[in-house]
C-alpha cells in the first residue's frame, strides 16, 4: 500500500483556492499509482494535523503544494504532521534543492516520505513553459516572445525569490524564448514596469502561484496596467506601452502540475513511473509534441 | 456469493471463529459450531459447510465484515455502528436491514440496506432535511469525490470555510454506495470525523487543549499566545461560545482551556468530537488578541430605553445570523432594517459616530 497526501494552503475566504489541489489529486487518482490520495490543508479540512489518520497505508508520501521552501515546508507542515526528528538540514537544500526525507509520524506511527515543495522541482520549469503554451494557444510559443516568471520578492521569504530566479534561469538556458526574466511584486525588477524589462513585443507573464486569488487576479493585473479595476477583467493579450501582454494567471492551475506532484513522490521512492507517463500524456500533450 | 462466503468461512475455521453470535472451534480435526448459543459438532469440512449453510445470514454477515467491508479499524467500526452491529443480533439486524437502517452523522442521513440474500449492503446518503424527498427530485451522484464540491457551498451559494458548520447544502443524493465509498464520501463531507470518533471510542483521542494549541502557533499566529497571559480563561469561554456552539459547528468540542481547567461552556451534542481549536478559531483568535489588547474607555451616550434594547436586538440578530429572516415591513422587530436605518439617521453624525461621540484611540 502506498498513499499520497497533498499538503496545500487552502483559504477561509476563497472557495476557489482548493480547486487546483482537488483537480491535481483527481488526475493522480485516475492514474492509479497510489492506493489512496488525500488532499489536506492549512486553512481547510482535513487539516495537516489530522489527515494522516484518515489514510490507511503505513507509508505515506507527503508532497507540499507550495511554491518555495520556507516557513510552511520547514516549520508548519513538519510540526502539524508531527514528523518526529525533522530538521530542515535533512533536505540539505540551498533554498531550491530540497528532495525528501523519511520520518515517522508520532501520532499514527506511519512512515512519512516528506518531499520538497512542487514549486522548486525541475519539472516546474516545464509547467511554466506549458502555461505559456496554454495562454497563447501555441504549442511552439517562444520565438519573438519574452517570458516573465513572477512571484513575491524576498520580503516575505528569501527562498520565494530564489525559486522564481531558478526557473527563469533554467528556462532561459533552453533558448526557447527570446528573453526570460524573473519579476517581483514587491521589489526590483518590479512587475509594474514589466514592459521596460523586455524588448520583445509579445510578453507572456506567468505568476508562480499555486492558486488564483487576490495576488494573481487583482494585484498583478492592475500593477501591470492590464486593467484599472480587476472586476472589469482584461483581454489576453492586452496591449500595454506598445507590448502585448499574455497574462496566464496562476501556474498552479495548469493540469501538468499533477506531474510535478508525482515527480516529487517518485524522487522519494514511490513507484509511479507508469502514472507519470500517463499524466504527462494526458495533461502535457502540447509540451510533449514540442519537446 | 454464499458459496464464496462458505469457502472462505471453512478455510478460516481452522483458526477458530467468534463473530456476531457465530462460533466455530476446531478440535482435533472436527469442529464445534455454535450459532446464537445452540451448538452442534461437525466431523469434517464438508459437514461444517453443510451445518453453517443452514445459517446463511451468519455466513454472509461474517463474510461481509471480513472480506467486503474496509478493514481499517475506524472505517470498520463506523460501518458497524451504522447498522448497530454491536447491539443487534444477526437475525434482528438482517430483518431491519431489509427495510433499511438509518443513522445521522452531522447533517448527513445515512441509510444502509441489504440488496440481496448474499449479505451485500447498499449505502445511501443525503441531507437529513431531504429525508422525505422523492429520489428523482434530488441530484443524483455516484462518485464520492463529488462530496468535496457539495461541501463547498451552502444553499445560498456561500462558501463554507468550516466543513462541520450546520449549513450543508440540500438537494442531492448518493443512492447507491459501497461500504468503501460511503466511508470515503462521509470523509469528504466531514473530514477525519469518523477517525476521531473511533479514537474517542477507543479512549485514544489525542485532544490538544487551547493553551497548548496557541502555544504551538508561530508566524502571524504566534501572537495568539500572548492572549493567555495571566487573564484566566474567560476569554476562551467567549471564543468557544462564539465559534463552537452547536448552532455554529456540529463537532462536539472536547478541548478545554488546558488539561486541568475545563471551560464553563458546554461542548455541544455532536456525534463526533473536536480535538483541538481549528484554523478558523485560531484566525479569529488572532484578531481578538489584538482587539482585546485595547484599554476600555468611558463613553457617554444618550439613548431612550427602547433604543438601548434595539441595539441589543441588532447585535443578537447578527450573532444568530437572523438578519435575512427579518421581514422588511416587520417594524415590530427591533432588528428590522427600516428601524435600524431610522436609528442610524437619528443617532449617527456625518462621520458615523454613535450620538456624535468620537472614538477615543
Ligand atoms: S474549534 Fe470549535 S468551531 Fe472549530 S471545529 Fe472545533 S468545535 Fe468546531
Amino acid at each position: 500500500m502506498q498513499a499520497l497526501v497533498i499538503a496545500a494552503h487552502g483559504s477561509h475566504l476563497n472557495a476557489g483556492s482548493s480547486t487546483p489541489t482537488f483537480e491535481h489529486a483527481d488526475t493522480i487518482r485516475a492514474a492509479g499509482a497510489f492506493d489512496e490520495v488525500r488532499e489536506s490543508f492549512w486553512k481547510e479540512e482535513p487539516p495537516f494535523r489530522e489527515v494522516l489518520r484518515t489514510v490507511d497505508a503505513d507509508e505515506v508520501h507527503v508532497v507540499p503544494l507550495f511554491i518555495s521552501e520556507g516557513y510552511f515546508t520547514e516549520q508548519v507542515i513538519p510540526r502539524e504532521f508531527r514528523l518526529e526528528g525533522w530538521d530542515p538540514e535533512q533536505w540539505d537544500s540551498d533554498g531550491t534543492s530540497a528532495s525528501s526525507t523519511t520520518l515517522p509520524a508520532s501520532d499514527t506511527g506511519q512512515t512519512v516520505h516528506y518531499c520538497g515543495p512542487v514549486g522548486t522541482h525541475d519539472a516546474m520549469s516545464d509547467v511554466i513553459v506549458q502555461r505559456a503554451e496554454s495562454v497563447t494557444d501555441d504549442p511552439d510559443v517562444g520565438e519573438g516572445f519574452g517570458l516573465a516568471v513572477v512571484g513575491h520578492g524576498t520580503e516575505r521569504n528569501e527562498n520565494s525569490a530564489k525559486a522564481i530566479e531558478y526557473h527563469a534561469q533554467e528556462i532561459g538556458e533552453r533558448g526557447r524564448f527570446d528573453e526570460v526574466k524573473a519579476l517581483f511584486m514587491d521589489e526590483d525588477p518590479e512587475i509594474d514596469d514589466v514592459t521596460e524589462y523586455f524588448e520583445s513585443e509579445d510578453i507572456v507573464v506567468v505568476p508562480l502561484f499555486i492558486a488564483d486569488g487576490y495576488h494573481t487576479e487583482e494585484d498583478i493585473p492592475e500593477d501591470m496596467g492590464l486593467t484599472d479595476d480587476y472586476r472589469t477583467g482584461y483581454d489576453v493579450p492586452t496591449e500595454v506601452d506598445g507590448h502585448r501582454i499574455w497574462y496566464s494567471g496562476a501556474v498552479g492551475t495548469e493540469p501538468l502540475m499533477a506531474d510535478v506532484v508525482l515527480e516529487r513522490a517518485a524522487d522519494a521512492g514511490a513507484d509511479v513511473t507508469d502514472a507519470i507517463e500517463q499524466v504527462k500524456a494526458e495533461t502535457g500533450s502540447a509540451h510533449a509534441s514540442s519537446d | 456469493m454464499l458459496d464464496e462466503s462458505l469457502d472462505a468461512l471453512v478455510t478460516a475455521a481452522n483458526d477458530g471463529i467468534t463473530f456476531d453470535g457465530l462460533e466455530v472451534t476446531p478440535t482435533n480435526g472436527s469442529y464445534t459450531v455454535a450459532v446464537d448459543g445452540e451448538s452442534a459438532t461437525a466431523a469434517t469440512d464438508a459437514e461444517l459447510r453443510s451445518l453453517v449453510s443452514d445459517h446463511p445470514d451468519h455466513v454472509t454477515n461474517w463474510y461481509f465484515w471480513h472480506a467486503v467491508a474496509p478493514q481499517k479499524q475506524d472505517r470498520w467500526s463506523f460501518l458497524r455502528w451504522l447498522e448497530g452491529a454491536n447491539e443487534r443480533a444477526v437475525a434482528d439486524r438482517y430483518e431491519r436491514l431489509e427495510a433499511g437502517i438509518v443513522e445521522t452523522w452531522g447533517q448527513l442521513r445515512i441509510e444502509v440496506a441489504l440488496v440481496d440474500t448474499d449479505g451485500n449492503r447498499r449505502y445511501s446518503l443525503r441531507h437529513e432535511d431531504d429525508a422525505g424527498v422523492p429520489g428523482e427530485e434530488l441530484d443524483t451522484h455516484t462518485d464520492p469525490l463529488d462530496a468535496r464540491t457539495l461541501a463547498k457551498h451552502d444553499d445560498d451559494g456561500r462558501y463554507r470555510p468550516l466543513k462541520t458548520a450546520p449549513s450543508l447544502q440540500t438537494g442531492w443524493q448518493f443512492p447507491d454506495l459501497t461500504a468503501d465509498q460511503v466511508v470515503s464520501a462521509v470523509d469528504f463531507f466531514y473530514p477525519a470525523t469518523s477517525s476521531n470518533w473511533h479514537k474517542e471510542r477507543e479512549g485514544e483521542l489525542d485532544v490538544s487543549h487551547w493553551h497548548e494549541t496557541v502555544e504551538r502557533q508561530t508566524g502571524i499566529y504566534g501572537v495568539v499566545e500572548t492572549w493567555d497571559r495571566g487573564e484566566g480563561y474567560e476569554h476562551v469561554n467567549w471564543v468557544a461560545e462564539a465559534c463552537c456552539d452547536d448552532s455554529q459547528c456540529l463537532k462536539r468540542r472536547e478541548w478545554q482551556y488546558d488539561e486541568e481547567t475545563e471551560l464553563d461552556i458546554d461542548g455541544g451534542d455532536g456525534s463526533f468530537p473536536c480535538r483541538e481549536p481549528c484554523s478558523l478559531v485560531i484566525s479569529a483568535a488572532r484578531k481578538w488578541t489584538k482587539l482585546e489588547g485595547e484599554q476600555p474607555a468611558t463613553y457617554e451616550f444618550e439613548l431612550t430605553p427602547s433604543e438601548k434594547e434595539q441595539i441589543e436586538a441588532i447585535i443578537d440578530a447578527v450573532a444568530e445570523g437572523k438578519t435575512e429572516e427579518i421581514r422588511e415591513a416587520d417594524v415590530y422587530d427591533d432588528a428590522n432594517r427600516y428601524r435600524t436605518r431610522f436609528l442610524r439617521a437619528k443617532l449617527f453624525d456625518d462621520e458615523g459616530n454613535l450620538c456624535g461621540v468620537d472614538t477615543e484611540q
